[in-house]
């Protein structure tokens, strides 16, 4: 049988999508959670942070419920005319992005923290406008956090399974992922293409790893206090 | 520079602390916000700068950046700011440093060159360095030139001395001797050492939990006797003079400063300029005679003007006034004393003395001295 490279590109592309998505709606809400003096910090930490001790089934099952065909979610796209969110690469990307956001904001998060008030308000006294100050001191500055954040969210969003399976079934070449894929073929007693694919997951999430923390010790060129 | 810097804050922060300040400070020269920690100076020179918000208004140059309606964000506010650390972007190069707030700005506001500031600055040899790799006084040095490049109406100076150790402070001191002199716009400059503020400073506030207990010229706020900045070992008072006239033979050069003048080791300066000196309390005594045979080169007439105890009741310190109206004292009889050294107005000294000295000389206000001057020491 010839391997099927299908389950590996869909999750690459899931992946790929969901990290770029993230790093979107993850920075704001990580700069706005690093700034928050406030009590309802400690929950709005504990509610993203959820997706890390949460079953992927249960969460799973809720976005399932909302972007049902009867669920709010659902009935607001269904009437836009956009059709059903459930068992289609949308909605893994929608799922994917609530299971992963942990993985991009905490990084993010715990940079954006251990930068301090200091060089935000050197450059506000150099003239830099809020969003000026963001781009050129607070980017560069957490650059680590932001490549820890693509890599976990990346590397999350592969591994992906049970989320992947409530919302997205196992539709060849639509949802059937690498991780649903590997499933299947242990299923079906073809060791074989299961081994491969384990395999190669084994050593492309052991390459990224190694990868991340080596880029992000040598970046480490905090100012001597 | 026309404006003067009118502040006004009132309020209450977070954990106690309150702030109520009513400055008018002037336009030009060095203004030292003095105090001891706690006293709200770094938090008046922050509302000032808008990174921390106070109730109250702030008209800078005439132009207004806080009042009950209006906030002027820091970043359009013609200021530049030194932290106490330096503060440098670490992900960029010192040149890169120096040019974040130099870009910033319009074209035609820059009245402070890049090649300017670093001379001034002494930077030529670091601009390709990353500010990981500079002492803390070269950083230092570099956060200044970096605020100086936005060409600000108004620099604001939060402690930038006090992060660095003996060596970089005397390293870095004549720098800001030099912009002192060398810049027309005014100079707010944080500070709780007694030394930075006599070597720096032409106007002084003084500060004490959050409320203003002095304001005023440098030598007149330093002479007063009821401030904390009156550090009984280190009493003195700072004054600026000027070199009037030089004795090669004896290696001494007269300055000469409103009310008086004196003989002092000549340190090489040109008849003309001016120097920044500081005559310590406890080199100064008191008499009743001219002592005529005495090794004290300065005596001067003067007129007692307090008194206040010390922390050890053996000690007083006086103030007295040189140059002082209605001093009926003989001049001087001999020496070419000529009047001509001697400046308009009068200057306030402190003198230590013991409570028995004090009380055999019957020291009280009015009481007309001689004060015997041992030493001063020229500050630059």
């Amino acid at each position: 049988m010839p391997f099927d490279w299908n389950p590996v590109f869909l999750s690459l592309k899931l992946a790929g999508v969901t990290t770029f998505v993230l790093l979107i709606v993850g920075t704001p809400i990580a700069w706005r959670l690093a700034r928050l003096r406030h009590w309802i910090k400690q929950p709005l930490v504990s509610l993203i942070a959820l997706p890390l001790v949460l079953p992927p089934t249960v969460l799973g099952f809720y976005l399932l419920l909302a972007l049902g065909p009867k669920g709010p979610v659902g009935q607001i796209v269904q009437s836009l005319g956009l059709g059903t969110i459930p068992f289609t690469f949308t909605g893994l990307v929608i799922a994917s992005v609530f299971y992963s956001l942990p993985f991009a904001v905490q990084p993010l998060q715990n940079a954006f923290e251990s930068l301090g008030d200091r060089p935000l308000e050197a450059a506000s006294t150099l003239r830099a406008s809020p969003l000026d100050r963001f781009f050129t001191v607070v980017v560069p500055l957490a650059r680590p956090g932001f490549l820890t954040a693509a890599v976990l969210a990346f590397a999350h969003t592969i591994g992906e399974f049970g989320v992947v399976l409530m919302i997205g079934g196992n539709i060849p070449g639509q949802t059937k992922v690498l991780s649903v894929a590997i499933y299947d073929h242990v299923e079906t007693l073809e060791y074989g293409q299961a081994h491969l694919m384990s395999a190669g997951m084994l050593v492309f999430s052991f390459t990224v790893l190694l990868t991340l923390y080596a880029v992000n010790g040598r970046a480490a060129w905090a100012e001597k206090p | 520079m026309t404006g003067s810097i009118e502040a006004r804050f009132r309020t209450s922060f977070q954990g106690g602390f309150s702030l109520d300040v009513d400055l008018d400070l002037p336009a030009t020269g060095v203004t030292a916000l003095f105090g001891h920690s706690g006293s709200g100076k770094t938090t008046t020179l922050r509302c000032i700068a808008g990174l921390n918000r106070a109730e109250g208004t702030l008209r800078v140059d005439g132009e207004t950046w806080q009042d009950a309606r209006y906030f002027l964000p820091v970043h359009r506010r013609s200021l530049a700011y030194v932290f106490q650390e330096a503060s440098l972007f670490p992900h960029l190069s010192v040149r890169q440093n120096l040019d974040y707030g130099a870009r910033r700005i319009p074209a035609g506001e820059r009245r402070i060159e890049f090649g300017q500031a670093v001379d001034w600055l002494g930077l030529s040899a670091l601009l390709d360095r990353r500010p990981t790799n500079l002492s803390g006084g070269e950083r230092q040095r570099v956060a200044v030139a970096r605020a100086l490049l936005t060409s600000p109406r108004l620099l604001l100076m939060d402690e930038p001395l006090s992060a660095l150790d003996h060596q970089s402070k005397k390293e870095i001191l004549p720098y800001l001797e030099y912009l002192r002199d060398a810049l027309s716009i005014p100079i707010l400059y944080v500070t709780h050492s007694p030394d930075e503020v006599a070597r720096l400073a032409d106007h002084l506030v003084v500060l004490e939990a959050g409320r203003v207990l002095a304001d005023g010229p440098l030598t007149e706020t330093l002479a007063r006797l009821d401030l904390p900045i009156r550090q009984d070992e280190d009493a003195g008072v700072a004054l600026e003079a000027r070199v009037v006239e030089r004795d090669a033979r004896w290696h001494l050069m007269r300055v000469a400063f409103p009310g008086g003048s004196l003989w002092i080791r000549d340190h090489g300066e040109e008849i003309g300029r001016n120097v920044r000196m500081r005559v310590l309390a406890r080199d100064v005594s008191l008499a009743l005679e001219r002592h005529e045979e005495s090794s004290i080169l300065n005596i001067l007439p003067a007129t007692v003007t307090g008194s206040v105890p010390t922390d050890h009741p053996a000690v007083v310190l006086t103030q007295i006034r040189l140059g002082a109206p209605g001093s009926n004292l003989a001049p001087p009889a001999n020496q070419n004393e000529n009047p001509a050294w001697i400046l308009n107005g009068t200057t306030p000294l402190i003198s230590r003395l013991t409570a028995r000295s004090s009380e055999a000389l019957a020291l009280a206000p009015g009481k007309q001295v001689w004060a015997h001057i041992k030493t001063a020491a020229v500050l630059d």
